[in-house]
């Protein structure tokens, strides 16, 4: 099997993240980490490689910085990687991003795409839908569990409230990927000296600039959100604090 | 013909998903804010009995935009069935929750239109004639107004709990109902789905908890799960977690709440070391009181807290323990 994984770099979970002049975006000088869904888009198609046999192939998008993520993902066993290297593709929308990967990957045939199924930092879940729709491909999304079968494959989907499908699909196909469908590897020492060694294509704006457009939606402002809630803080040493709670629990909330 | 908005609700197995009506409170609000006329779709193999209760509602119509093949589920079908709607009710802007069904075909539907979705909103404002709706970003951290950028039809989604679905205005009378065959030819449903289960080992109820205590990644490591667990006995409540908790197997996926988990709403919600991810909030923000411990000032969680401890939680739920524990037995 053919994989792709579409990758990320966002922000670190706990990164303390401040607006830049624009007021539209962040600043960029925090610390990067690969998308967690990513992560584990990465170990499935790595692990369906190692039953099926084939090549996982990881692309991502984003300023020279990004590069990490394809490192650490040929690292990890992932056996190319592909890099649309521009400060340009962070402010793309999810369309216009679909449309540049789908670009950048013309002349390949996948049997599967997997991307995680949303990012950390936009949050808008949709890339791998999109560019499923822009490759006639089938998709599924919030997958948690792949089997080969005679005719494809079997998804298995997760719904809300612990509910889940399994879905019966053909090949090729995109899936997103949900947190938690595998268990996540290490780099070893020797993946990350034969990483330094595997082809890593980079992809010119130029080359995609004819296959995007404007971006279909426009982020106007960003800010830190207003309170809607009054929260009280409870300071003070660490026994202070447990009796002031032990009292808020006893005497305002009635629960001990 | 004056500028429309379609609320497209959410049928599963043939019962209307109850946050559809926070869809149409999030329709009714836009329509009294543009002018605009708001109407609705169901869309099934048989959705005429939903546009009925739909109808109800203070909408000027209701499309039961109906096909065999919509049944089950496929995101082929129903990208296709509402893409003929769209082309027959030429609506300006459509909403629906953000759910994962949502999820699974909306960006479809809207890209093979050449349009885009506005994903996950939290709100809108309407000036100067200009619509623009608020979204998350950075897990929580900002909020950021976004408008599009393109022709209608224009889609948005809206995050569970955003409106008040109880809040969704009766009409007068009930609104006219128009069904609507689509054709979804043979060969353009290509998954097949199976039956919707529940995994058996799912066995935990936290829905009915009074008291939950949650941990996230603040925790660290598997076995730091014990002062979790000792704080919950003490407590005499139950032991939650969030997502990555469950992903690591560091507590079992029925003990995990938020979006892929169960949504809850005790008296007491203790949250250890829980950032405050979307996915987890909209589980948990309906608590009656919200107690979040996390060394990380800026953590998303803060902002639905009743009371914000910021301080590493390993300091605090050591004397935390002994301290309910003096408290209930002097009680």
């Amino acid at each position: 099997m053919k994989i792709l994984v579409c990758m990320k770099q966002v922000p670190q979970k706990d990164a303390p993240l401040k607006l830049n002049e624009t007021g539209a975006w962040i600043r960029e000088d925090v610390s990067y980490e690969v998308n967690e869904p990513d992560a584990y888009a990465l170990e499935e198609a790595l692990r369906q490689k190692e039953k099926h046999t084939g090549e996982v192939v990881v692309i991502t998008s984003g300023p020279a910085r990004s590069q990490q993520v394809l490192r650490e993902a040929l690292a990890k066993g992932a056996d190319r990687a592909i890099h649309l290297e521009d400060n340009a593709f962070v402010g793309l929308d999810a369309f216009n991003t679909a449309k540049a990967f789908a670009a950048a990957i013309k002349d390949e045939k996948f049997d599967l795409i997997f991307t995680g199924l949303q990012s950390d930092d936009y949050g808008y879940a949709q890339t791998g839908v999109i560019l499923a729709e822009l490759l006639g491909s089938p998709h599924a999304t919030i997958i948690m569990q792949i089997e080969k079968t005679d005719s494809g494959i079997r998804v298995k989907r997760e719904l809300e409230a612990g509910f889940f499908q399994f879905v019966d699909m053909p090949l090729p196909a995109v899936l997103t990927i949900q947190s938690g469908i595998n268990k996540l590897r290490y780099a070893t020492l020797i993946g990350i000296k034969q990483a330094k060694n595997k082809p890593l294509r980079k992809v010119m704006l130029a080359e995609v600039q004819s296959a995007i457009g404007e971006n279909l939606q426009k982020i106007e402002r960003l800010y830190v959100p207003q309170k809607t809630k009054k929260t009280e803080h409870i300071e003070g040493s660490a026994s202070e604090i447990a009796k002031k709670l032990v009292d808020k629990l006893r005497n305002e909330l009635r629960v001990l | 013909m004056p500028d429309t908005i379609l609320v497209v609700v959410e049928q599963r197995e043939g019962k209307l998903n109850r946050v559809s009506w926070e869809t149409i409170t999030a329709g009714q609000a836009i329509a009294a804010a543009t002018g605009w006329t708001l109407e609705a779709a169901v869309v099934g193999a048989s959705a005429s009995s939903i546009a009925a209760e739909v109808a109800g509602k203070k909408v000027a119509k209701v499309y039961a935009v109906e096909s065999p093949k919509l049944e089950p589920y496929t995101p082929d079908a129903f990208a296709a069935g509402l893409k003929q709607l769209l082309a027959a009710s030429h609506s300006k802007l459509v909403l629906m929750p953000h759910t994962y069904q949502v999820r699974d075909f909306v960006p479809k539907l809207a890209t093979a239109m050449g349009r885009t979705v506005i994903s996950d909103c939290i709100g809108f404002t309407y000036e100067n004639g200009k619509l623009v709706f608020t979204r998350q970003m950075f897990q929580g951290k900002f909020a950021a107004d976004v408008s599009f950028a393109s022709d209608a039809p224009w889609f948005a989604t809206f995050q569970n709990g955003a409106f008040r679905g109880d809040k969704a205005e009766s009409g007068a009378s009930a609104a006219p109902i128009e069904t609507v065959k689509v054709e979804i030819a043979d060969g353009v449903i290509r998954n097949k789905p199976q039956e919707v289960f529940k995994e058996a080992k799912q066995a935990v109820d936290l829905t009915q908890a009074e008291i939950i205590v949650s941990v996230g990644r603040g925790i660290k490591e598997q076995k730091n799960i014990e002062i979790a667990k000792q704080l919950a006995e003490a407590l005499g409540g139950d032991l939650a977690a969030s997502r990555p908790i469950c992903d690591s197997g560091w507590l079992p996926m029925d003990r995990q709440i938020g979006s892929s988990g169960q949504t809850v709403a005790p008296k007491l919600y203790l949250a250890l070391g829980i950032s405050g991810a979307i996915q987890h909030i909209v589980g948990m923000k309906g608590s009656r009181t919200i107690i979040a411990i996390n060394k990380d000032s800026e953590a998303p969680i803060f902002e639905i807290a009743d009371y914000a401890i910021v301080a590493n939680l390993f300091d605090i739920v050591p004397p935390l323990i002994e301290e309910v524990k003096k408290a209930k037995a002097g009680s």
